[in-house]
């Protein structure tokens, strides 16, 4: 074997290897949280109110919770950032106003969650007086995952050819049958992925919450938009630090239905991902 | 060379950004004809074409001075109507750029988004009308609901000249519509645009000038934007005013 093949094939074993290696802490984790939580995880423990101090009982009011604030979430920020890059990459002349968005939108994915937690306290909570509520904590997940969305919609419609647009517009479709028939069809599977990455990141955030919207204790479902909800990341950090005596296994339970939430969010993006890929009418 | 131009441009000027892409051009293009556009590559002669259905208007940066002049009407003038210009000057392009979708829902793109045709069976009758025109609908009646892309490159092609024509263009652009075909399928959609010229006004860029020649009744020929000249295709080839026309035509630079 001639050194160069040699070289090809050190190489190739040494980047499986790292490959490997990203692999090891995801399972790692998986495996750990399955292992912990084994004692505690049951249909009762998902179904349940807490009692006894948090120390007995399930989960059930705080996977409302999370399920209502991803969807709160969701309705907020996926239109918003869809139709603002659709705007950006469409519509937008290249001049120092839309550099001056763009730089905004990459620098709001810098700031650190808490800015965003006191930020929706002081502007939804006490200025627009919507209380700590589902909707103040719902907008302020919205701003968080706002970058996000925005940045994977961007990447998605550049990555459209720009001849799917030349044949639109040469059939004498308007700027907005080209992007609602020939470029938003294409892009669907990455506005897709960026928008479930987003959300999974706001389901499993504490500080967005810890003012807005979250509840320390609260048995009961909530009834209006303007109730508050106990929450899966927050109700875990609630567990594990300011109640005594509370078992390992529930802590790591809680972890376990939270990561199998985000899981079933990923699923359900590839299931639509494969639809559309399918399907290019709509 | 006496006709009523279906196309006249009228001292027009390109700029992108700094490069003065097209210089004082002044053409008139002759209805029911084909008309060929040849010069070398950079010359002008497609940012010519896509003058005319407005298409540049997608890059940015770029200035067009001037008119452009079609059936009396200035299409650079603001209040011209984009939508109807494009949907009267029609445009096939280089690749056979089909869409991602069934043959069906190709040839519906335009009816459904200028509104045109909402009952079943008329949008068939056109759909029909339209595959007749290009000679596809014996081939294709059956296969409707495929995806054009697994037709052939010139029936891809064919299809993507009947899209235009469902939407009853007057003028035909054509970018260089056989550069992806081999030398039968370009045989047969020259003898397509000799049927569809009885018709349609059609103009068509090419870098084959054995093309222009075999196909088109006038000939333009470009050079670093600027219109060099433009004839009658048997004269422009055989007997050619310019040195410099004389010069590309017999391969001596190009």
């Amino acid at each position: 074997m001639t050194t160069a093949r040699m070289r090809e094939k050190i190489a190739f074993f040494v980047l499986g290897l790292i490959t490997l290696l990203v692999v090891i802490p995801i399972l790692m984790i998986i495996f750990y949280i399955v292992k912990n939580s084994i004692g505690s995880i049951s249909w009762e423990f998902i179904t349940q109110s807490p009692r006894n101090g948090m120390k007995e009982g399930g989960i059930f009011p705080a996977i409302v919770g999370t399920i209502v604030l991803i969807i709160g979430t969701m309705l907020f920020s996926l239109p918003l950032g869809v139709l603002s890059a659709v705007y950006l990459v469409e519509y937008a002349r290249d001049n120092f106003f839309t550099r001056l968005i763009k730089l905004s939108v990459v620098n709001l994915s810098g700031i650190p969650s808490i800015v965003y937690g006191l930020f929706g306290f002081t502007l939804f909570v006490l200025f627009l007086k919507l209380g700590t509520s589902i909707l103040a904590g719902s907008l302020t997940l919205a701003i968080m995952s706002l970058p996000v969305i925005i940045t994977a919609t961007k990447e998605a419609l550049e990555s459209v050819p720009l001849s799917f647009r030349e044949i639109s517009l040469s059939l004498g479709a308007t700027k907005w049958q080209t992007v609602r028939y020939c470029v938003l069809p294409y892009a669907i599977p990455g506005i897709l992925t960026g928008t479930v990455l987003s959300l999974s990141r706001a389901a499993g955030e504490t500080a967005p919450i810890l003012f807005t919207v979250a509840a320390f204790y609260l048995p009961r479902l909530p009834r209006s938009l303007f109730d508050q909800v106990m929450a899966l990341p927050y109700h875990l950090y609630v567990i594990s630090t300011q109640v005594p005596n509370i078992p390992v296994s529930i802590s790591f339970a809680t972890c376990f239905v939270l990561i199998g939430l985000v899981f079933l969010m990923n699923l359900v993006s590839i299931i639509l991902r494969s639809h559309y890929r399918k399907k290019k009418l709509w | 060379m006496e006709f009523a131009p279906k196309i006249e441009t009228v001292g027009l000027n390109l700029h992108y950004g700094d490069f003065h892409a097209l210089q004082d051009v002044n053409i008139k293009i002759p209805a029911q004809n084909i008309t060929a556009m040849i010069g070398p590559s950079g010359c002008g002669k497609s940012t010519l074409l896509r003058c005319f259905n407005r298409m540049n208007d997608l890059i940015e940066h770029t200035r067009v001075e001037g008119g452009i002049i079609i059936d009396e009407h200035d299409i650079l003038k603001p209040e011209a109507d984009l939508i109807s210009i494009r949907r009267k000057v029609g445009m096939v392009f280089q690749r056979p750029n089909v869409f991602d979708l069934s043959i069906y829902n190709n040839l519906r793109f335009g009816l459904r988004i200028h509104r045109m045709l909402n009952k079943r069976d008329e949008v068939m009758e056109a759909i029909e009308h339209g595959l007749e025109h290009v000679g596809l609908w014996q081939e294709l009646k059956d296969k409707l609901k495929k995806s054009a892309l697994t037709l052939t490159l010139e029936q891809q092609q064919r299809l993507c000249i009947a899209r235009v024509l469902i939407l009853k263009p007057e003028i035909i652009l054509l970018d260089e519509p056989c550069s992806a075909l081999d030398p039968v399928s370009t045989l047969k959609i020259e003898d397509l645009l000799r049927v569809l010229k009885h018709e349609y006004t059609l103009v068509i860029v090419t870098h084959n000038m054995q093309q222009a020649a075999r196909v088109s009744d006038y000939t333009g020929f470009m050079y670093l934007g600027k219109l060099i000249e433009f004839g009658n295709t048997k004269q422009v080839f055989t007997n050619p005013m310019e040195k410099l026309t004389e010069n590309y035509i017999s391969g001596r630079f190009g």
